[in-house]
């Protein structure tokens, strides 16, 4: 029987185009720092650090946990580097619980970042080469596929950006503040991959965002309430090879019953509270419903249309305002966990979605192929 | 307390080579394979996969995405990737392993240095505010730490050369070495300094390799194995980055890592060191506090090949088969990242 793990300290940094005024240590601190504060733990309390982000080409540092080792009170400590595409935060906090579930330490302090405006994030995306079509280039025919095969309307991904850049309002951490977004402006914002619209696709941020992990027995006697995380998952499948289906595909599928199989949840729809799901490019809402076994297929449009997916909704998801609103790339899948348990903790503040006691994260990268999910609640199992 | 039931069933890799006209994917599929078959394990099986490389080898960012083909990952399979050594990616597996839930584990390890110039890449991963700019490289630093270790009393050039000798030596029995051969101390010291007091022969090759390993743990571990290598300690320090910060002429880290996986100082049939600078070496035997006469790096070590995010995980594989094939019972594998042994992980294995 494995310990159970529960999330006792969140910190985020406030994510920005240019942290102009932090270094990459500065930055890391400024979110490790409060995920200490919010624990009420010191650094001499944090047993080991995992730190993840997305390529070292984009900030042009080989292997930085290296020399960031000092600012996070590293020494003498193990300290673990993940990367695993976009889903990397995702796998970095599922990391730092192994290491609490399979009790080799005691408390973990797990970080991912990313600092985009240190180099060019879509030189990086495509591979360090020029001519690179970028992340809204690759996904584009995907989601013309999913609208070709659902019928869903232009307007929805129209209305998952407007969403989340008015959730994000109530976000102080987000990147993007556009209190006056409306449908019209989304849909006379400029066509950047078709049919991505500028509106529709998130932004290239600075950003840093850790918890502390720790045991049941610690988690009981914290401050404040803890999330505990009830499943996690990865799975991984290849990019590309002949009757593969990106739209909907396989690894996200099994990753998503993996996690509601392990947490007891027989009806995702209906068990699960809140979501904060990997969404960069506003269609990708509606696919992950879909992809996630959350709606059935062509339905995951149609709870966007409904407003099921608003904070008010039936079925909220990234009430923080999601990638859509701040993307520091190797950041954004830890940021969606973290979310996560904060809503559960029913620490997230003005968009705290009210009775949130089970939660889904996900985070997803490469081609659509790396998946990263938990299930976080208000209480231990 | 972590399980100490899980083992080394499976393992392969590839000769280290100056230039290997595969690509890192080709380099892995085929020692992923053997490592399986020498298993009997069917990849479908596989209960978790995790790799280690680096993509500024490469030199394309998501170079690791393209190793995923060695792993065969369809239908989807449970993996992570760590931007670190092989020996950082079993133990990964090794704790993925002690939840119960499944029994085996692939973990491979690659890296190709031939597309790059390692000296300039590797300068890349020093703080880049305070150290990159300079420009300096591994052999430099590396330099440092030898000049360091002389200051000291601890050790002369003679005691690196003779490092070299036997490690060439000990070599000519790995099939896989890059560098192997009967070297007298004296011809050695009569070459000429490249970043005095380290002379060519105390560096590293520069190779292009890749290994696999297979874990299993408990009854599974017994039924794919004969003589499983039974993972009794597995531990990871890091230390600080700025080299001026530390005593260069110690490795602390390694030291609590040892202590760590259970490491009482006692004898050990075989012990494979990750030290790619011949300096290095003692510093590490000292750290463990091993014997003068203990049987280190039988295969040349990180001397005679250096396949860099895979040499760790060879030093793993070295120890391993050498308890599956009955030659020793009981061994230490040591693998490091970063400059001048910043960070050290040790692997305690044994026989039944």
């Amino acid at each position: 029987m494995a310990e159970q793990c529960a999330v006792i300290g969140i910190g985020q940094t406030h994510h920005k185009k240019k942290r102009a005024d932090v270094s990459i240590p500065g930055l890391l601190r400024e979110a490790a720092t409060r995920a200490l504060e919010d624990a009420e733990c010191t650094w001499a309390d944090i047993d080991a650090v995992v730190i993840g982000k997305a390529p070292d080409a984009f900030e042009g540092i080989v292997q930085p946990e290296l020399f960031l080792a000092d600012a996070l009170g590293g020494a003498g400590k193990p300290m673990l580097r993940v990367h695993t595409a976009g889903s990397v935060g995702g796998s970095t906090f599922i990391v730092g619980a192994h290491l609490i579930e399979s009790r080799i330490h005691e408390r973990v302090l797990a970080i991912a970042w990313e600092k985009q405006s240190e180099g060019n994030a879509q030189w990086g995306l495509a591979g360090g080469r020029g001519r690179g079509i970028g992340a809204g280039g690759a996904f584009a025919p995907w989601i013309r596929a999913y609208i070709e095969k659902t019928g869903a309307p232009e307007y929805i991904g129209w209305q998952v950006a407007v969403k989340d850049r008015l959730n994000a309002l109530k976000n102080p951490y987000a990147h993007l503040h556009l209190p006056d977004i409306t449908i019209e402006t989304v849909k006379e914002s400029a066509m950047l991959w078709d049919p991505l619209r500028f509106l529709e696709s998130c932004p290239s941020s600075d950003g840093a965002c850790a918890v502390v992990l720790t045991n049941e027995a610690n988690g009981k006697k914290a401050a404040k309430p803890a999330a505990w995380v009830a499943a996690t998952a990865v799975k991984s499948e290849l990019g590309q090879f002949p009757g593969r289906d990106p739209v909907r595909p396989q690894a996200g599928v099994e990753c998503a019953h993996d996690v509601y199989t392990q947490a007891g949840i027989g009806v995702p729809r209906q068990e699960i509270d809140v979501a904060e799901i990997y969404v960069p490019f506003s269609w990708y809402e509606p696919m992950w419903l879909e992809g996630h076994d959350i709606a059935g297929p062509g339905e995951g449009w149609k709870m966007v249309e409904s407003g099921d997916t608003e904070m008010t909704g039936s079925f909220p998801v990234n009430a923080s305002g999601g990638v859509l609103s701040s993307n520091p790339i190797g950041a954004s899948g830890m940021l969606r966990f973290a979310e996560a348990a904060l809503q559960v903790r029913g620490l997230a503040g003005e968009h705290q979605v009210d009775g949130a006691r089970t939660a889904l994260a996900q985070a997803y990268g490469g081609a659509a192929q790396y998946f990263a999910m938990a299930i976080l609640r208000n209480h231990p199992a | 307390m972590a399980a100490t039931d899980i083992a080394v069933v499976g393992y392969a890799q590839t000769p280290s080579v100056r230039m290997a006209r595969e690509s890192e994917v080709q380099l892995l599929v085929p020692i992923v394979s053997e490592a399986l078959a020498r298993a009997g394990l069917d990849r479908r099986e596989v209960g978790f996969t995790c790799a280690g490389s680096c993509d500024y080898l490469t030199g394309g960012p998501f170079a690791f995405v393209s190793n995923l083909e060695a792993a065969g990952a369809w239908p989807p399979i449970s993996e992570s990737h760590v931007e670190m050594d092989g020996a950082w990616a079993l133990y990964e597996a090794w704790v993925r392993l002690q939840h119960g839930d499944i029994d085996t584990a692939l973990v491979f390890g690659s890296g190709k240095s031939s597309p790059s110039k390692p000296e300039e890449m590797w300068a890349q991963q020093l703080d880049p505010y305070y150290l990159a700019p300079l420009g300096v490289d591994p052999a430099s630093l590396a330099g440092i730490q030898a000049r360091a270790l002389l200051d000291s009393g601890k050790a002369t050039e003679r005691d690196f050369a003779e490092v070299v000798a036997r490690n060439r030596r000990n070599a000519k029995n790995n099939p896989n070495a890059q560098v192997a051969g009967d070297y007298s101390v004296e011809a050695l010291l009569e070459a000429p300094y490249v970043r005095a007091p380290l002379r060519a022969h105390d560096f590293p090759p520069i190779s292009d390799g890749a290994v696999a390993v297979v874990l299993a743990r408990g009854d599974r571990a017994r039924a794919l194995c004969d003589r499983p290598a039974w993972i009794r300690g597995l531990d990871h320090r890091i230390e600080v980055h700025q080299p001026g910060m530390r005593d260069l002429t110690s490795s602390t880290s390694t030291t609590l890592a040892a202590r760590k996986a259970g490491y009482d100082g006692g004898p050990l049939d075989v012990i494979e060191l990750s030290s790619t600078f011949s300096p290095q070496e003692l510093i590490l035997r000292e750290a463990l506090g091993l014997a003068a006469d203990a049987n280190v790096n039988p295969s040349g070590g990180a001397l005679a090949a250096n396949p860099v995010m895979a040499t760790g995980l060879v030093r793993i594989v070295e120890v391993a088969q050498r308890i599956v094939e009955g030659s020793a019972h009981s061994g230490l594998a040591h693998a490091t990242g970063g400059q001048v042994l910043q960070h050290n992980l040790v692997c305690l294995m044994e026989g039944d």
